[in-house]
């Protein structure tokens, strides 16, 4: 910072800020603030199985990918607590905007692990789930779809519907003119949306340093006039509680929220990436000290609500459905090839349908 | 029924539409009480309310993927682009996801949606405001590429466009805003989409157009038929998907094809006309088909303007070009 004398007894300071941080389960599993009203040990533990449901499911997809039955996958390893609970703390009729890690926000959504698997397997069915009929699918291009959410929520807001919506993206997301703008319509016209940013450290190489000269991700919503925190992005209960105060006050009329989860992507970027080219095995290895699920199955064991034998009772029924699942999967048929051509438009165009027919031949 | 310019005909056309569906909504960028830079929107939002004619922050971007949301929940925005040169950004919204949602969910979302921009040159404005850029957008597949070229075809299509379940940009040629007047009746009936009209009858030669090229089509027309030459005149309107029939069924009649576009040479929409030409018509044809366009350098700021613009002269000696060769 340059010091610059004042040049006018006018000069006065006409803002300040400060980024809240909730925490309420440190990476030990402690209680290190009270729990939320409404939360007891029952909520917890259902928050607990939906991370282990979506760890067991990526482990799975992971499995299918390196033998060669689905494609590239993006895995959630470690961000678990992001997905879950901001999926967990939406209406039903609210509509979750994805990336395209948030495989725990679908699961929790209603969407079957076969599906998801269909989708990452190359089929485009994959992306029609038959509950969460109004959430978007996987968004790949990187904070775009931020703009949709902006959207949804103008929507909602001129049919005067106590709906929101909820965006998810990246850190590296935060560096796209999209990301700031989605947030500076949604300030303007204080829609119901809330923006999560999946604060992970790495944009596939290049670490949250290289990416901003930012002190936080969440003080990007002090620029746009709207209402911004930081959270514990491996604390579920952190996250979930601040997406649903987020969602009630969008919902009431007060506007967007920012919340920034600060979690580590402990895996590759995807399938594809080799972490090992940017960053150390040290580095990874002190992160796995705090990932989400550990924390809760400690708690919950201290207050006496969960066994080994409870934890190796839901890990069985976990990878029975995910095996299940995948038959499902597997055993789905093959879509006509011919179908390509039948959702470009609502009706098939003439030049289209020529097309088709020459396919076809 | 009365007589209106260009401008007049969309601003009739978007009242129609949001007096008719209330899920039509107008948003971008100084269309609220400025109405529009061109005034394509003026008036709207004292009828209709700032919830349904929306002041946007400046982002054509987030104009696009805001749109799509509004669409995604059953909205049918209608957003302007304040320029067609400024209407890059929004590629990525209308390419990555607008365009593909249909696709992608298999038919559990869509967009119906509408990108109107003031579009090409010809009326000496400011860098950047004046880009025949529609192939840009042609290329786009779950796209409708829409461009008028008279008062009654921007109320008629435009509405059409606006009713379609499917996303469109529709172009308006600012050189025709204010060109010419027709009567245009108010009475909410669209013009077909996916369709080329021909707009002229003729037997000798076919010339292809759109947009402010169809008056410099016609001119030429006029200036053929004193020579003895009869050219038939074919509007395309809609690029795509594109009604290459018509076009076609004219070609094999006349033996003899030109295409003008006022986009530079290279990619331009005429060549995807002359390749189907090739493909479908060779048997007609008499001549080789020609392509009259702008040239394949940045477009010149205004004193050279009229130096890039196909006019009726290069239009005339083409179509002179086909006739002689056979």
């Amino acid at each position: 910072m340059i010091e610059t004398k004042p040049t006018t007894a006018a000069q006065k300071e006409t803002a300040r800020f400060t980024i809240e941080y909730s925490q309420y389960l440190d990476k030990a599993g402690k209680l290190v603030a009270a729990l939320p009203a409404g939360y007891d040990a029952q909520t917890v533990a259902a928050l607990y199985k939906a991370i282990l449901r979506t760890r067991v499911f990526d482990e799975k997809a992971l499995a299918l990918q390196r033998t060669g039955r689905i494609g590239t996958y993006a895995s959630s390893l470690g961000m678990e607590a992001i997905f879950v609970g901001a999926a967990s703390a939406l209406a039903p009729d609210d509509v979750l905007v994805p990336s395209f890690r948030e495989h725990g926000s679908f699961l929790v959504r209603g969407a079957r692990p076969s599906e998801i698997l269909l989708y990452w397997g190359g089929d485009e069915r994959g992306n029609s789930y038959a509950k969460a009929a109004r959430d978007l699918p996987y968004s790949v291009p990187v904070g775009s779809h931020s703009a949709h959410a902006t959207g949804i929520a103008l929507a909602f807001k001129l049919r005067k519907q106590p709906r929101a919506s909820l965006a998810i993206f990246g850190d590296g997301a935060t560096s796209k003119g999209d990301v700031y703008e989605s947030m500076n319509f949604a300030g303007v016209w204080k829609l119901p949306v809330v923006f999560v940013i999946n604060n992970n450290g790495w944009a596939i190489s290049v670490p949250l340093q290289k990416q901003t000269a930012a002190e936080t991700l969440a003080q990007k919503g002090i620029g746009v006039g709207i209402h911004c925190e930081q959270v514990d992005g491996n604390d579920v209960i952190a996250v979930q509680s601040a997406c649903k105060a987020a969602l009630d006050r969008a919902r009431n009329g007060e506007g967007p929220s920012v919340i920034e989860a600060i979690t580590y992507r402990l895996t590759d970027h995807t399938t594809s990436d080799d972490a090992s080219r940017y960053r150390s095995d040290d580095e990874v290895k002190a992160h796995w000290e705090a990932e989400p699920a550990r924390r809760l199955e400690s708690y919950l064991t201290s207050i006496g609500k969960w066994t080994k034998e409870d934890q190796e009772h839901l890990l069985a029924q976990l990878k029975a459905e995910m095996d299940a699942e995948t038959d499902v999967y597997l055993k789905t048929p093959a879509q006509d090839p011919v179908t390509m051509f039948d959702y470009t438009y609502a009706k098939l165009p003439v030049e289209l349908a020529r097309q088709k027919e020459q396919f076809l031949k | 029924m009365s007589e209106i310019n260009l401008v007049t005909a969309i601003n009739l056309a978007l009242a129609r539409a949001m007096s008719e569906d209330q899920n039509v909504v107008v948003l971008g960028e100084d269309v609220g009480i400025d109405g529009g830079v061109f005034r394509a929107t003026d008036g709207l939002v004292k009828r209709f309310g700032e919830d349904r004619v929306r002041d946007t922050p400046i982002s054509e971007a987030t104009i696009a993927g805001l749109s799509i949301g509004l669409a995604l929940e059953g909205f049918k925005p209608v957003a302007e682009i304040q320029f067609s040169g400024f209407a890059y950004p929004c590629i990525d919204q209308i390419a990555n996801h607008g365009a593909r949602f249909r696709t992608r969910t298999r038919g559990r979302l869509s967009c119906p949606m509408v990108l109107r921009t003031p579009w090409a040159g010809g009326v000496k404005a400011l860098e950047h405001h004046s880009e025949a850029n529609e192939t840009m957008f042609t290329n786009v597949p779950g796209l409708r590429v829409v461009i008028p070229s008279s008062p009654k075809k921007a109320y008629g299509l435009l509405l059409a466009a606006i009713r379609d379940p499917d996303p469109v940009i529709f172009f308006e040629p600012t050189r025709l805003y204010r060109a010419a007047v027709e009567e245009v009746a108010d009475n909410g009936v669209a013009a077909p989409l996916d369709t080329c009209f021909v707009v002229r009858q003729g037997k000798d030669l076919t010339l292809v157009a759109w947009g402010a090229m169809i008056p410099q089509a016609l001119q030429t027309a006029d200036a053929l038929a004193a020579k003895g030459v009869s050219a038939e005149v074919i509007d395309v309107a809609t690029l795509r998907p594109l009604d290459e029939d018509t076009i076609l069924d004219s070609v094999r009649r006349t033996g003899r094809c030109v295409i003008v576009q006022e986009a530079g040479r290279t990619g331009g929409f005429a060549g995807e006309i002359a390749a189907r030409v090739a493909e479908k018509a060779f048997s007609s044809l008499l001549a080789p088909v020609e392509r009259v366009t702008g040239y394949d350098v940045v477009l010149p700021l205004p004193r050279l303007e009229e130096k890039f613009l196909p006019n009726t002269e290069r239009i005339g000696a083409a179509a002179q070009r086909a006739m002689a060769y056979a």
